[in-house]
């Protein structure tokens, strides 16, 4: 009997030990201390703060995007090959459920042509489906293989984008990963535990960040209208209107448009680094430099454009239009920031790349700092109240077996929590749903044996034979009950969301904590204390 | 100390006002709901935007309700956050996805324009809803040109005790910047700069939630297909390591307490929120845990007393697990009542529905678990007179509750 108890009290501190080593480490110190529990127990967004964000990739963008190139190229290659048509122009999706009707349609190809176009197609352009519509019209679509791999692509970088923004400010333990199955869902899961300023973190993954550096054909115009007018009704071949952005520096009325030239000289691509400065003014811009191929093309373009402007254009709105004045190689600036936080929170998304699409915002749950801080006081208050009181009824009620439950109890909790920790889960408040249901299952398995005790040595029996049979009648009702829960929860696990998942997680970890805490370490003590005794003839319950 | 010794209730002797009040309480919750056009989700089911907002005083309520009104589409409701008078919850229902991010920004500016106070829109930051990164770029110009300038990671740090000192102490609401010079590293030239480039919104948000409306139908149906499927899980369990007919039982004793609880929510208006749901997990735990501790005695006693009659044996085993089930439930509620007396608004609705939940979960344990399965053998009973009691073998595939009971008549 006593060697038993002295190996299952190897077996219980080993487990201990190992548990509180999980909870606190090995601390040198009392802040260290302090330092270890608060990383190793993880609370939640909903708990500590913090911002919980969905996103949803706009693949259709990215489609749209490649489809615009293709038509620039095929225009190109057309004419190349001597084919006529009358007109080039494609569909416009609108969700990224649409993504896959994406469609050129061509127009007024001669019917001799019909060969040609067919063979250009099919050499140069084998990721697109070519289906006549009529004896002179066409469409386009892109094979459905492509189509995948594009969707998946689009998401992939926006992840790496919005990844890479992210570290940049700085934020401690981010979370960003894909949500459901790539290919079919485009959702981004973003966690920014303990953000104190959402809106800025929201606006910074937004942002596009396309930056173009490209001529101004012409312009300022007050109106698209006033620049149509100028130029006949029609925009000229291979350029495009675009507005100029609003400056909070300047007192300038209305709007102003620019009609500049479609492909750029450099892009964000050909981004070296960029960075906040100061102006001679002491005003905020970012400075950017550019790369070895950006420059030279950059060079060659203001070296015979002096005297004409260029247009820093992000995301397409002009920033601002300088007039050229000398040759410049490698570094620009774009003014106008009202802050340095603006300015340098323009550098960031710069110096992280551009979205290959746009994104729109399906959830956010933000938990404020303040409420954070109350949540965790108020959490603590109740949950001490409440054990406080447990505790004192357990004593009052079973008395010296009332030491037992709440240690076990206690044991429970501290495996409960170490699991956690090992298992680097987060306590959620459907967690503490769990642990308050594992606290509640417990307290009951200790009631359940301690009955059972006291109607077994009503009955007659003597103190170990009623230790014994107690235990054991009360075993098989746990059992019972904690399968079962642990059944439930498994199906909570497979078929819930998240929330409902972190409940059963902690109940299932709790549970399992409370088979060996209530029925093998509550056993052990019980033999343990009876074991001292020379004639055990009373029991303390 | 005991509380019950030997007790002798005759509980199934006086179930029927106890069925009668289950039905009654059932229906009445059904009807509830179903008045109401279907139970009031919150907006994390439903798609839309809430935002918690603390005032520093009494808020004003109508004029917030107006005043969000005129610049955000959709109903706008705003009702008291509970146990607090000086915080309230704005929401709005949300049509599309692509709607989501343009009214969260209406709510906020359109609260920093009409609560916002003196110096709101003068380019001076709200000191109360600022970021400690913002606030650190608002001085730092001020700051140097005072003659105090810091170096960025000092300003950060200084911003960042700023911001602790407000949220953790001040639960977000810091009402005159002269409190703020007990904050490590506040000169009074800090508090002059501060003075001249913020300013104190009397309100701070402490919470904002946006769901758009997919999501929002996503996660409602996950959360009840989870919990079915649960639930059927369990019923098989039960049906294996007890009868099936126990099995149906604790399930209808837990849809019974599930029903109950959501009626309860219908009358008093509260929401059900995806913390709700995890309560409501909870208690279908909590009230599966009761029953089968009963049924297990019930089993129990089953094999020890073979000859006495069903109703009998039920109301023994209730009656020797009693003083178990209101030490337990008794235990659980003063864990459950601490968290809704001192849990703080975020746990309220939560802690509410398990001081509900835990309360009738018990009850349900012994009185609509128990009395299906003495229904359930008198069906059987009668069905086996009117069919004439003659083949033992029937009688023995008939009589699923007492498996060994005609080996003990023999």
């Amino acid at each position: 009997m006593t060697k038993g108890v002295r190996t299952r009290a190897i077996i219980i501190v080993s487990i201990m030990l190992l548990a509180v080593y999980g909870i606190i480490g090995l601390p040198k110190s009392t802040a260290e201390l302090a330092q270890n529990v608060s990383r190793n127990i993880r609370l939640g967004l909903d708990l500590k703060g913090g911002s919980h964000l969905v996103l949803q990739v706009q693949v259709q963008d990215a489609a749209k995007a490649e489809a615009d190139r293709e038509i620039e190229a095929l225009k190109e290659d057309l004419r190349k090959a001597g084919i006529d048509y009358a007109g080039m122009d494609r569909n416009d999706p609108q969700a990224p459920d649409q993504t896959d009707a994406i469609q050129i349609n061509i127009h007024g190809v001669p019917a001799l042509k019909t060969g040609d176009l067919r063979s250009l197609i099919g050499d140069k352009y084998n990721t697109w489906i070519l289906t006549p519509v009529s004896s002179s019209d066409y469409r386009l679509n892109m094979k459905p293989t492509e189509l995948i791999a594009l969707k998946k692509d689009t998401v992939e970088r926006t992840i790496q984008t919005i990844e890479n923004r992210i570290n940049g400010l700085g934020l401690t333990e981010p979370t960003i990963q894909q949500r459901g199955r790539a290919e079919a869902e485009y959702e981004i899961l973003v966690q920014l535990p303990g953000v104190d300023d959402p809106a800025r973190v929201k606006q910074i993954m937004q942002t596009a960040a396309m930056l173009e550096l490209t001529e101004v054909k012409d312009g300022p115009f007050s109106s698209p209208d006033q620049a149509l007018a100028k130029h006949g009704g029609v925009l000229p071949l291979n350029t495009k209107l675009l507005k100029a952005a609003p400056r909070a520096d300047r007192n300038e009325s209305g709007d102003s448009w620019y009609l500049v030239s479609r492909s750029a000289v450099v892009t964000g691509r050909d981004l070296r680094n960029a960075r906040p400065g100061r102006d001679e003014m002491g005003k905020w811009e970012t400075d950017f430099m550019l790369n070895k191929d950006g420059a030279r093309r950059f060079a060659r373009f203001t070296e015979s454009n002096i005297g004409n402007r260029l247009a820093i254009v992000l995301d397409n709105q002009v920033k601002s239009a300088p007039t050229i004045q000398s040759r410049i190689e490698d570094s620009g600036r774009i003014t106008g920031a009202a802050s340095q936080q603006e300015s340098s929170d323009l550098a960031l998304v710069l110096r992280a790349g551009s979205l290959p699409a746009g994104i729109v915002y399906e959830e956010e749950r933000t938990v404020g700092p303040s409420l954070g801080a109350d949540s965790i006081r108020e959490g603590l208050v109740a949950g001490l109240t409440g054990l406080v009181a447990v505790i004192i009824a357990m004593l009052a009620y079973y008395k010296k077996a009332g030491i037992n439950a709440v240690l076990a109890l206690f044991m429970n909790a501290v495996i409960l929590i170490a699991a956690l920790s090992y298992f680097d889960a987060t306590l959620t408040l459907p967690g503490i749903a769990g642990v308050i249901l594992t606290i509640g299952m417990a307290v009951d398995s200790n009631v359940l044996i301690f009955e059972r005790i006291r109607e077994e040595l009503r009955a007659g029996k003597g103190v170990i034979a009623a230790v014994d049979t107690g235990f054991k009648k009360a075993f098989l009702t746990i059992i019972d009950t904690h399968v079962t829960t642990v059944v439930s929860c498994a199906f909570l696990f497979m078929f819930g969301s998240g929330p409902v998942k972190g409940f059963a997680v902690t109940l299932v970890i709790g549970l399992i904590a409370n088979v060996f805490t209530a029925v093998f370490v509550s056993r052990t003590m019980f033999d343990w204390s009876l074991g001292r005794q020379r004639q055990v003839t009373t029991l303390s319950i | 100390m005991e509380l019950f010794r030997n007790t002798n209730f005759d509980f199934l002797g006086k179930k029927w006002p106890f069925i009668i009040a289950s039905l009654v309480l059932t229906v009445a919750g059904i009807t509830s709901t179903i008045l109401k056009g279907g139970p009031r989700y919150g907006i994390d089911f439903r798609g839309g935007a809430i935002m918690d907002v603390k005032f520093a005083g009494q808020p004003p309520v109508e004029k917030i309700r107006t005043a969000l009104s005129r610049n955000v589409k959709g109903e706008i409701t705003v009702q008291n956050v509970g146990g607090a008078d000086n915080e309230v919850l704005i929401g709005t229902e949300l049509q599309s996805d692509q709607a989501l991010a343009a009214a969260r920004a209406a709510m906020t500016q359109t609260l920093e324009a009409t609560f916002g106070g003196p110096g709101a829109g003068a380019g001076k930051l709200d000191f109360n809803n600022a970021g400690s990164a913002a606030l650190a770029d608002q001085i730092r110009d001020p700051l140097t040109r005072a003659g105090g300038g810091l170096s960025d990671q000092q300003l950060q740090e200084l911003a960042d005790r700023l911001r602790a000192y407000r949220d953790q102490r001040r639960s977000g609401l810091v009402t005159s910047f002269d409190e703020l010079s007990s904050v490590q590293g506040v000169t009074p030239q800090v508090v002059s700069v501060l003075k001249q480039e913020c300013h104190l919104a009397p309100f701070n948000v402490r919470r904002v939630e946006v769901v758009g409306p997919k999501v929002g139908g996503e996660l409602r149906w996950q959360a009840v297909k989870a919990t079915l499927y649960a639930l059927a899980g369990m019923l098989v369990y039960i049906a294996f390591r007890f009868e099936w007919i126990y099995g149906v039982a604790a399930v209808i004793a837990v849809f019974h307490d599930t029903i109950i609880t959501i009626g309860l929510f219908s009358l008093f208006n509260k929401e059900i929120s995806l913390t709700v749901i995890a309560a409501l997990l909870t208690l279908v735990g909590y009230s599966m845990n009761d029953t089968i501790v009963v049924f297990d005695r019930i089993r129990e006693n089953l094999k020890i007393l073979r000859r006495e009659k069903l109703e009998k044996l039920i109301n023994l085993s209730i009656n020797q697990t009693l003083s178990r089930t209101i030490l337990t439930s008794g235990l659980t509620f003063l864990t459950v009542i601490a968290l809704f007396l001192f849990g703080g608004e975020v746990l309220h609705g939560f802690s509410f529905a398990l001081v509900v939940g835990i309360t009738i979960g018990t009850y349900s344990s012994i009185f609509v678990a128990s009395p299906i399965l003495v229904f359930w053998q008198d069906f059987v009973e009668t069905r086996k007179k009117a069919r004439g009691t003659g083949a033992v073998a029937a009688a023995q595939s008939a009589q699923p509750v007492r498996r060994n009971s005609v080996k003990a008549v023999k």
